[in-house]
């Protein structure tokens, strides 16, 4: 049995005319230790489906099963003892603004009822690893969305988490800093056991780090296996116009990159 | 000049320690029904927002038992609450004039208000914050302290010096009725023994004690702030 077993998923949201149905009997398995990717344009369902691994979005039907755990029948103090070990970092980072950057790292050891000396020489241990150490009395409003990024991953690092799930987390930086975050992700991974889960709709997030990839359309799973089965053989319309977007992506940052050449060349012949 | 100082002293003498205790009362009142308005008012805001269809435990009911209740005693002008309390601040008090008499229908008055204040502050709070803390398996008391509380610490600082500056405002009203405190002497020496000056001088000290309070607020609020650089 795999480690996150998704089954008959279905996720539908009450609207104003009618109920929209998010997810739509979704099936996955997602092995220990993998960097997952779940890739789809907006309105795909897949921020849908990773709320759900943590029921911050409670299902419609189906199960979801952690490490054999059915979550949904954990209630009340299992379910937050669960939710401990399974991070999550966003897209807008979601950090306490009136806290420092240390105390936001030492936020979830709170949680934990970790004593306040041990807490302290955790977080700054987790800054070191993030290189942020000497960011420690700053607040988040002094940072970078970079930087802010990163002390999220080190907040989530702090619960020793089984599993990380990032919704979206590089997509409010710019290419390097995206980067440089995706680094640090895959160099958590490959010192740790985390299983980690990324939700993204930017090909160039899966095919830097991700081992296996899930294709969502509509709030139904296209296709799905490791990166380069999917992306060198498409089989669903919906990845073959994922593949588009990236290939007219990167023609046109070559394009951009082409043009500040020979806007650099201009200066120096200047 | 020498005139002056000597009219200044005959002044000080006959109405000096009068207008003390006048500021002294006031201060009291406000400070004290602000107090005991935050004690019913705090919670009464957090749960309006926990409970709203978007908070993180709605519930239709309370919230709508909640909002009625604060929808009423907000309409009623203050000077009429003042009199329809008089029973209860008589068993509360024993009298129902005088300023710790007046500092009952204060807390009944501020009560709602602050509990408006603190539902507005609170729904500031960035909602996914409260997601993250919620994915960090967070409690919900927690949620309400750390994350809430926390965050909307400067707002609330803020609707702080906005009750204060009204329940002093309130408390002057007070006076006609024989409330204590500045009001009072406005009214039983300006308005019935027309005596204009001690009029103007309570408004001045009134005005004084609005600005001094406004002013620390903001001091406070802005030392708590770390949301901008």
């Amino acid at each position: 049995m795999s480690y996150i077993e998704v089954k008959n998923l279905n996720k539908n949201f009450i609207a104003k005319n009618g109920s929209v149905e998010a997810i739509k009997d979704l099936n996955l398995s997602i092995e220990k230790r993998d960097i997952f990717g779940v890739i789809g344009l907006s309105g795909a369902g897949k921020s849908t489906f990773v709320r759900c691994l943590n029921l911050l979005e409670k299902p419609t039907s189906g199960e979801i099963l952690i490490d054999g755990v059915d979550i949904q029948s954990l209630k009340g103090k299992d379910l937050r003892f669960k939710r401990q070990k399974i991070g999550m970092i966003f897209q807008n980072f979601n950090l306490l603004e009136q806290r420092s950057v240390l105390a936001n790292v030492c936020f979830p050891m709170e949680i934990q009822h970790v004593p306040a000396s041990e807490r302290k020489e955790k977080a700054l241990e987790l800054l070191r690893r993030v290189g942020l150490e000497d960011k420690a009395k700053a607040y988040p409003s002094q940072l970078s969305g970079g930087q802010k990024q990163r002390v999220a991953i080190a907040r989530v690092l702090a619960s020793d988490p089984d599993i990380i799930l990032c919704d979206e987390a590089t997509s409010a930086l710019d290419p390097q800093t995206t980067q440089t975050i995706l680094a640090l992700l895959k160099d958590i991974h490959d010192t740790s056991d985390i299983t980690v889960v990324i939700i993204t709709h930017e090909m160039k997030v899966i095919s830097q780090i991700c081992s296996k990839v899930a294709v969502l359309d509509k709030g139904v799973l296209k296709e799905t296996g490791s990166v380069d089965e999917v992306f060198n053989n498409p089989t669903s319309a919906a990845t073959k116009r994922l593949l588009l977007i990236k290939n007219t992506e990167e023609q046109s940052e070559e394009i951009e990159e082409n043009a500040e050449k020979a806007g650099e060349e201009e200066e120096i012949n200047a | 000049m020498h005139d002056l100082l000597i009219a200044l002293q005959a002044f000080y003498e006959e109405y000096g320690v009068l207008l003390l205790e006048g500021i002294r009362d006031t201060l009291y009142m406000t400070l004290l029904s602000t107090f005991f308005g935050y004690i019913i008012g705090l919670p009464m805001g957090i749960v309006l927002t926990l409970t709203d269809k978007e908070g993180i435990s709605p519930n239709r009911i309370i919230y709508t038992i909640l909002d009625v209740i604060i929808n009423i005693t907000r309409s009623i002008p203050f000077l009429i609450l003042l009199i329809l309390l008089v029973p209860v601040t008589k068993a509360l008090v024993g009298k129902s004039y005088g300023s710790t008499a007046t500092i009952v229908p204060l807390t009944v008055a501020a009560a709602p208000l602050i509990a408006r204040m603190v539902e507005s502050s609170l729904k500031e709070v960035n909602k996914g914050v409260i997601e993250a803390a919620t994915s960090m398996g967070a409690s919900k008391f927690r949620i309400i302290i750390n994350v809430l509380l926390g965050e909307a610490k400067t707002s609330l600082v803020v609707g702080t010096t906005i009750v204060l500056g009204t329940v002093l405002g309130y408390s002057a009203m007070a006076g006609v009725v024989g409330g204590g405190g500045l009001g009072d002497i406005a009214i039983r020496y300006g308005y019935y023994r027309f005596e204009t000056g001690i009029t103007l001088i309570t408004v001045i000290f009134i005005v004084a004690i609005v600005q001094i309070l406004q002013g620390l607020g903001m001091l406070v609020a802005k030392k708590s702030d770390h949301r901008r650089t």
